[in-house]
């Protein structure tokens, strides 16, 4: 049968980005539709009722919602292919651990830098970087969160380096001199094309930052 | 033969779901209380990062985050199986256990916020009993797993004997049983399964501490 793959998603999204590496890793062919979020489509609000949200990836019709479970119902179905997750259930724990602990810090604690300023945006920048170092030393020495391939916790994670440039722009800091092993994680992944093709440019990131805080009248 | 532990709290429903888990597949473990005003040495030791209530020590080694921890048992002890065997069934299953887990922590606030505040968690609490009653339960399943419960039901614990005392803490009603009459179907089927229903926290003790812990937390606020 033939398998039809279509992901909606917005180009900026970190979450969309993760459909998109692990689609790509699996060298899985989809049509990708782009959203206007402030004028959501039919089939959008069909296939997410609940949520309203993206990324919804649409495999044969049937909706699949949540990025994560995304991720991993790619390296189910796909699993003939770079699988994401290890087999063994402990090291699966671990990963599904911290691919938990990226979706519980980076968008809030992210979101709070650029969105804030002052001393809010201080404590913020502050936390960002803890959680950024915590990361740091779960990789270690590793090429990779998943060892010698990237993995789900890669997958999940290595997005938000396209948003990097621009929490460091608003926050005025350098994550690379608080998390050099991390940036050097991130441009390593980078190097995949499958992460190189689903990842926009970090200026281009900045921009739609700008615009977002003209939107909403932060300064 | 390998040793599990469970590092729990008696009132903690993210502690309960791995109990029953672990009942529901025949595991046998070693339960230890944790005082969560002073927790152990070992406790934060196993659980550096959340430093929190329930960690599964397996052999030693330790899973942390309940949902993390119910995935785990499942593939490790796969008699009794607590999520679909189809891929899509088990996305959708996550997608509700997800739903659950997200909102969990933000309802349970109810007893502990006022005014505004107490009112926006009103709020998501009947978001999460209008997704039960007009999703989940849909097709008159006795259970969200269907015949028997799975892992959404126990993700959606609070609502089935959680709800109850925190209610009593706040002193204020939010479930309507005539307005959720699957979920009110739901609740009764899901506490007469002997594993729930033999393992529960005792209600009127939650109540006292919530009540306690409120009376505190507001004492602290007009100091």
């Amino acid at each position: 049968m033939a398998e039809e793959v279509v992901l909606l998603d917005f180009w900026p999204s970190p979450f969309g980005m993760r459909s998109r590496i692990a689609l790509a890793e699996k060298g899985i062919k989809y049509e990708y539709k782009e959203e206007d979020l402030r004028n959501k489509s039919a089939l959008l609000l069909q296939m997410n009722p609940v949520h309203k949200k993206i990324p919804v990836l649409i495999h044969n019709g049937k909706p699949v919602c949540e990025s994560l479970i995304q991720v991993q119902y790619i390296d189910e179905v796909w699993h003939d292919k770079a699988p994401l997750l290890p087999s063994d259930p402990y090291q699966k724990a671990t990963g599904r651990f911290w691919a938990d602990y990226v979706d519980k810090k980076i968008y809030d604690l992210g979101s709070r830098v650029w969105k804030t300023k002052g001393e809010e945006q201080a404590t913020a920048k502050k936390e960002f970087i803890e959680t950024l170092k915590l990361l740091e030393k779960e990789l270690g020495d590793k090429p990779y969160f998943g060892g010698e391939s990237l993995g789900y916790v890669d997958v999940a994670f290595i997005p938000f380096y396209s948003w990097f440039y621009a929490y460091e722009k608003c926050g005025n800091f350098s994550i690379e001199a608080e998390c050099p092993k991390l940036i050097a994680w991130a441009k390593r992944c980078t190097q995949k094309e499958s992460v190189a093709k689903s990842l926009p440019d970090q200026q281009k990131v900045y921009d739609f930052i700008l615009e977002m805080k003209k939107r909403f009248g932060i300064e | 033969m390998a040793v599990v532990k469970l590092f729990g709290a008696w009132l903690s429903p993210y502690v309960f779901r791995v109990i029953w888990a672990l009942k529901l597949k025949g595991i046998p473990y070693e339960y230890i209380e944790e005082d969560l005003s002073n927790k152990s040495p070992l406790l934060l030791q196993y659980n550096p990062i959340h430093k929190k209530v329930p960690v599964l020590v397996h052999d030693g080694k330790p899973v942390c985050e309940s949902t993390v921890i119910l995935r785990y048992v499942d593939e490790i002890w796969p008699q009794n199986p607590l999520l679909p065997a189809d891929p899509y069934d088990r996305a959708v299953a996550l997608f509700w256990i997800k739903f659950a887990d997200d909102k969990s922590p933000i309802i349970a606030k109810l007893y502990r916020t006022e005014d505004e505040e107490q009112q926006a968690v009103v709020k998501e609490w009947l978001e999460m009993l209008e997704a039960m009653e007009e999703h989940v339960l849909i097709g008159g399943k006795k259970f969200c797993g269907g015949d028997e419960i799975n892992m959404v039901d126990i993700a959606f614990c609070m609502i089935a004997h959680w709800l109850g005392v925190i209610e009593d803490a706040a002193g204020l009603k939010v479930f309507e049983p005539h307005k959720f009459p699957r979920v009110s179907s739901w609740i009764q089927n899901f506490k007469s399964v002997p594993i729930i229903k033999y393992n529960l926290p005792n209600t009127d003790k939650i109540v006292a501490y919530l009540k306690r812990r409120k009376e505190m937390l507001l004492t602290s606020k007009s100091n």
